[in-house]
């Protein structure tokens, strides 16, 4: 149990007007199973849609029979690439500026890409219909082997972009080469090792699906849909349909978890958007599991060369890497456009180096395409895990512990604001304490007692440490856009003459309890009551424009929006409230709920009081309109860096090299806290999803491209019995730019857990001289390890 | 063919196609969407529902083979305006966030907690162990179960006197 939380029952009486545990407003209606999910909605008349995908990873489409299919009663429509373009639909453009078959018309280059749809009166008869559909496929040799995709004598993946000869996409570099190369060369330790990050899939509960129902009289697209970026996807649709904006609208009702997987626009949302266009009527597709893991967006797939150089003491100089980025048949990574490689450019970690260097050649394979989602706040998972690894792999080389070569090198207090070699500029950090925080909880140092005398016995147990720092809160617009959308966020409050309030939001919820920290916000900074403010959010007609909910972004950039467009509205009040009392507004104080006159508190108004004379008959101070309402959009200034570190504690079986996660020990720095109820929250489910890449997850494909991890059997997650019961505490840092010095929780323990996890394993197999060995450290792959014949994943 | 089921107490008499699953004649025939569908192959257990007091997963089951049989699902717990604990719980130990494995769990929690009024936090992690929470790390599950397991051994003890 957490030694933070304090018991339900204390603090039911407690209901904050702002920030501390509120029980979320989204309950009620989740528990009595009154939610509304997207295949919750039944629309009249509203026919079902199903894909048929390929079964080859690369081959040309020779030829589609369609008739038996379009024979089937209940069969409305059957389509395929070539019916797509002949009206110009049948490729899309990806978040990176790269082109998607919305259904393939020339060939396939990943094993499930979308070939062709039906459209039928129910779901069943949908895919029925998809049986009976006859593709005749030419094989292509595949090219699944990230290692070889450059060779000269590979086929060419991408022979749909003009001129392109091979299957490079880009190459990226960030940091000063010849520095780091300089410092290397005068190192007394280097260390170096080859580090993978395979590739993984958010798998949220409820998978990916839409409901596209155009009207035809208005002109008007409705899309239902998965989606945790409306405003950003509706001005995608604009662009590939070439219906005018303001004619779509995007409702994203409650997600069943999202973690990334729903940010892409994905091919069956244009299917069903082309099948009401076309037939009129309102289609929904809802992809089934198996589709969702083998096509939609994966993660990580990065194959790290990494060195580390060190004094002789422990002194941490430089680190370097040289990666090699598998993003599939079609780069649709969603990252922001300067950014390819994500915000990897912060692999420097929570240390003080004198240089670092960074290149990554990016190359398209025939998997499934994607590469940024999972929770990894833009590919910082990939660039913690690489820094808190080699530098386990040091600790290994030195003979020193591992807690103690962190607490040596980590950035001191008083190096903030810090500009990293790669120029990312940390806002604020208090490492020390953390750590020491988390070593006290674990109880460090008896723990590597416990750990010598099981050796003794030849028991293996094995203890792992990680710190990281996020850089979420993308970001700020003179650097930051996605497909030209520059990352800021809007937000509307209006207050109602009764005192209650409405905010909208352009972000959406997940899970995340939007309803409940947003209110919290507002009623942080005007002293209205959580239950009396409504959050407003995935409804692009009735929202503000911004870029939605990923990258750990909803709390640095839109919960900054909410605090500044509430402040403008108190703003307001306080004029008001000048009159109301006939004073100046200088003479005011504010009290978190009502004016009162300064020196006189029985001299006061409440909000509510002014939200009436807002909207009343009365005079108002001159130059004042009336209402009591705002809105902004807001553009940070900087990133946010929450950071933490994390303590696993393992035991390895040593007949059968089963892992069991003991102990989970995470201290989280995220700043100011909103609510620790939903933080405590965000933070448990990170770190099974830690202990799930650690230990089992893995999207893995034979060498002729068949995804062989394309069903919950297969492709792993953690229940109940693989996780232990977390422990967990906080130390507070605000950020010194947010207006409430709140940094954001959603993705560090997804970020930081699975170093925690692979380095206690590591160092259980210590006995058997195992500096490292990759992910997913499933039972085999540990065995290996342990026999000395461990080998890389991919 | 027709099927003929008691659900949450209420008769359900429908003619269905032989091949039609549980998880769709309850959401889609009945309009009961609390009951959710996740992975079709018994392993994310969102579609669990209560088949005669027994948890049990609807999307590989059939709706024939239920036919004469007594269904809860999750629309079912709250009785006349009144939660079951085991929803209480839920809400008041952050035992959901999406909320989308919730009504599963909770009736898996209500079948454990019939059967065994005081469980331990293995009991627990066990009677759950088929069903996937990619939110809550379940920690606070396990926490949400013990608190309906005690308010239900209060409303119990608060009956029989």
């Amino acid at each position: 149990m957490t030694t933070t939380e304090p018991s339900p029952e204390a603090v039911e009486e407690e209901r904050p007007i702002g920030f501390g545990r509120l029980l979320r407003k989204e309950d009620p209606r989740l528990i009595r199973g009154m939610g509304k999910f997207v295949d919750d909605i039944q629309l009249p008349g509203m026919l079902h849609l199903a894909i048929l995908r390929s079964p080859m990873a690369h081959a040309r489409i020779v030829s589609i029979d369609t008739s038996a299919a379009q024979a089937l009663p209940k069969v409305v429509a059957v389509i395929t690439g070539a019916d797509l373009a002949e009206k110009g639909l049948a490729w899309m453009p990806t978040l990176s500026n790269d082109v998607q078959a919305v259904l393939a018309t020339d060939k396939v280059r990943f094993q499930h890409q979308e070939v062709a749809f039906v459209v039928a009166e129910d779901r069943y008869s949908a895919r029925d219909a998809l049986e009976l559909i006859d593709v005749e496929y030419e094989r292509l040799d595949p090219v699944i082997d990230v290692r070889t995709a450059l060779d000269a004598d590979v086929p060419v993946i991408r022979d749909d972009l003009e001129g392109k000869t091979d299957n490079h996409i880009f190459d990226w570099e960030t940091g000063d080469e010849a520095a780091t190369d300089a410092v290397f060369d005068s190192a007394d330790v280097v260390v170096s090792e080859e580090i993978i990050y395979p590739r993984v899939h958010p798998a949220p509960m409820e998978t990916c699906g839409c409901i596209a129902d155009f009207e035809r009289v208005a002109g008007k697209l409705t899309l239902w849909c998965t989606s945790q970026a409306p405003h950003a996807h509706r001005t995608v649709y604009a662009l590939v349909t070439g219906l005018p904006e303001h004619k779509i609208r995007l409702i994203a009702p409650d997600i069943g978890g999202g973690f990334g997987n729903k940010v892409p626009i994905y091919p069956g949302y244009v299917c069903a958007i082309v099948a009401s266009l076309v037939i009129g009527k309102p289609v929904k597709w809802m992809e089934d599991r198996t589709e969702n893991l083998v096509s939609t967006g994966f993660a990580r797939d990065y194959v790290m060369k990494a060195d580390i150089a060190a004094t002789k003491e422990g002194k941490i100089l430089a680190v370097r890497t040289d990666v090699l980025a598998d993003h599939g048949a079609f780069n649709g990574v969603a990252a922001p456009v300067k950014y390819p490689a994500g915000f990897f450019g912060v692999f420097t970690g929570s240390y003080d180096l004198e240089a670092a260097y960074a290149k990554m050649t990016a190359v398209y394979t025939n998997k499934a395409p994607g590469g940024v989602a999972y929770a990894c706040s833009f590919r910082i998972t990939e660039a913690v895990y690489l820094v808190e690894r080699i530098v386990d792999c040091l600790a290994y080389e030195l003979g020193m512990d591992p807690a103690e070569l962190r607490l040596k090198n980590l950035l001191k207090p008083e190096q903030f604001p810090y500009s990293t070699k790669t120029g990312w500029v940390y806002d604020s950090g208090n490492y020390e304490p953390a750590l020491r925080k988390a070593m006290e909880m674990a109880g460090y140092d008896e723990l590597r007692r416990e750990q010598a005398e099981k050796r003794e016995r030849g028991e293996l147990m094995g203890i792992g440490v990680s710190f990281f720092t996020e850089a979420v809160g993308a970001g700020p617009r003179k650097d930051m856009d996605i497909l030209g959308l520059g990352m800021a966020d809007g937000c509307e409050l209006r207050i109602h003459p009764t005192g209650k309030a409405v905010i909208r939001l352009s972000v959406k919820s997940q899970g995340q309890g939007h309803e409940t920290t947003f209110a919290q916000i507002v009623a942080e900074e005007i002293g209205i009551p959580p239950e009396d403010i409504e959050v407003l959010e995935g409804d692009t007609d009735n929202t503000p424009f911004g870029l939605g909910t990923y990258g750990s972004r909803s709390t640095p950039v839109s919960g900054a929006a909410a605090a500044l467009v509430t402040r403008k509205v108190r703003d307001k009040a306080q004029i008001i409230a000048s009159g109301m009392l006939e004073v100046s507004v200088a003479d005011l104080e504010w009290n978190k709920g009502s004016f009162s006159v300064k020196g006189d508190p029985s001299k006061s108004v409440t909000i509510q009081d002014i939200a009436m004379r807002a909207h009343g008959a009365g005079d108002l101070p001159e130059g004042i309109e009336g209402g009591l309402e705002a809105q902004i959009c807001y553009n940070p200034e900087n990133l946010t860096y929450p950071f933490g570190a994390y303590i696993c504690v393992v035991d390895v079986d040593p007949g059968t090299a089963v892992v069991k996660v003991r102990r989970f020990i995470a201290v989280d720095d995220c700043g100011t806290q909103i609510n620790p109820m939903i933080i405590e929250g965000q933070v448990h489910g990170g770190l099974t999803d830690g202990v799930g890449m650690a230990t089992m997850q893995m999207i893995a494909f034979d060498e002729d491209g068949n995804c062989l991890s394309g069903s919950l059997m297969d492709y792993l997650i953690p229940t109940a019995l693989e996780v232990p019961d977390w422990e967990t505490g906080y130390t507070v840092t605000p950020s010194p730019h947010h207006p409430i010095g709140a940094k954001g929780i959603g993705e560090s323990a997804t970020v930081g857990s699975p170093p925690a996890v692979v380095n206690a394993i590591v160092d259980a197999l210590k006995p058997y001289g195992v500096r490292h060995a990759d992910m997913p450290l499933t039972p085999s792959r540990v065995w290996e390890a342990m026999q000395g014949n461990h080998t890389p994943p991919i | 063919m027709q099927v003929n089921m008691t659900i949450n107490g209420q008769e359900a008499d429908e003619e269905i196609e032989p091949r039609m699953l549980l998880v769709h004649f309850i959401r889609d025939r009945l309009g009961l969407t609390g009951t959710h569908w996740g992975c079709d192959t018994s392993n994310c257990g969102t579609c669990v529902v209560l088949i005669d007091g027994e948890p049990v997963k609807s999307c590989t089951t059939l709706a024939a083979m239920v036919s004469g049989h007594d269904v809860t699902t999750v629309e079912g717990l709250e009785v006349d305006g009144v939660l079951d604990p085991v929803q209480e719980g839920f809400m008041q130990c952050h035992g959901l966030q999406c909320g989308f494995c919730t009504p599963g769990m909770m009736l898996t929690a209500r079948a454990l907690i019939n059967k065994n009024p005081d469980p331990t936090d293995g009991v627990i992690r066990e009677a759950i162990s088929g069903q996937i929470c990619r939110c809550t790390g379940y920690a606070t599950i396990v926490r949400s179960i013990h608190w309906a397991a005690d308010h239900d051994a209060a409303v119990s003890v608060g009956s029989a006197s």
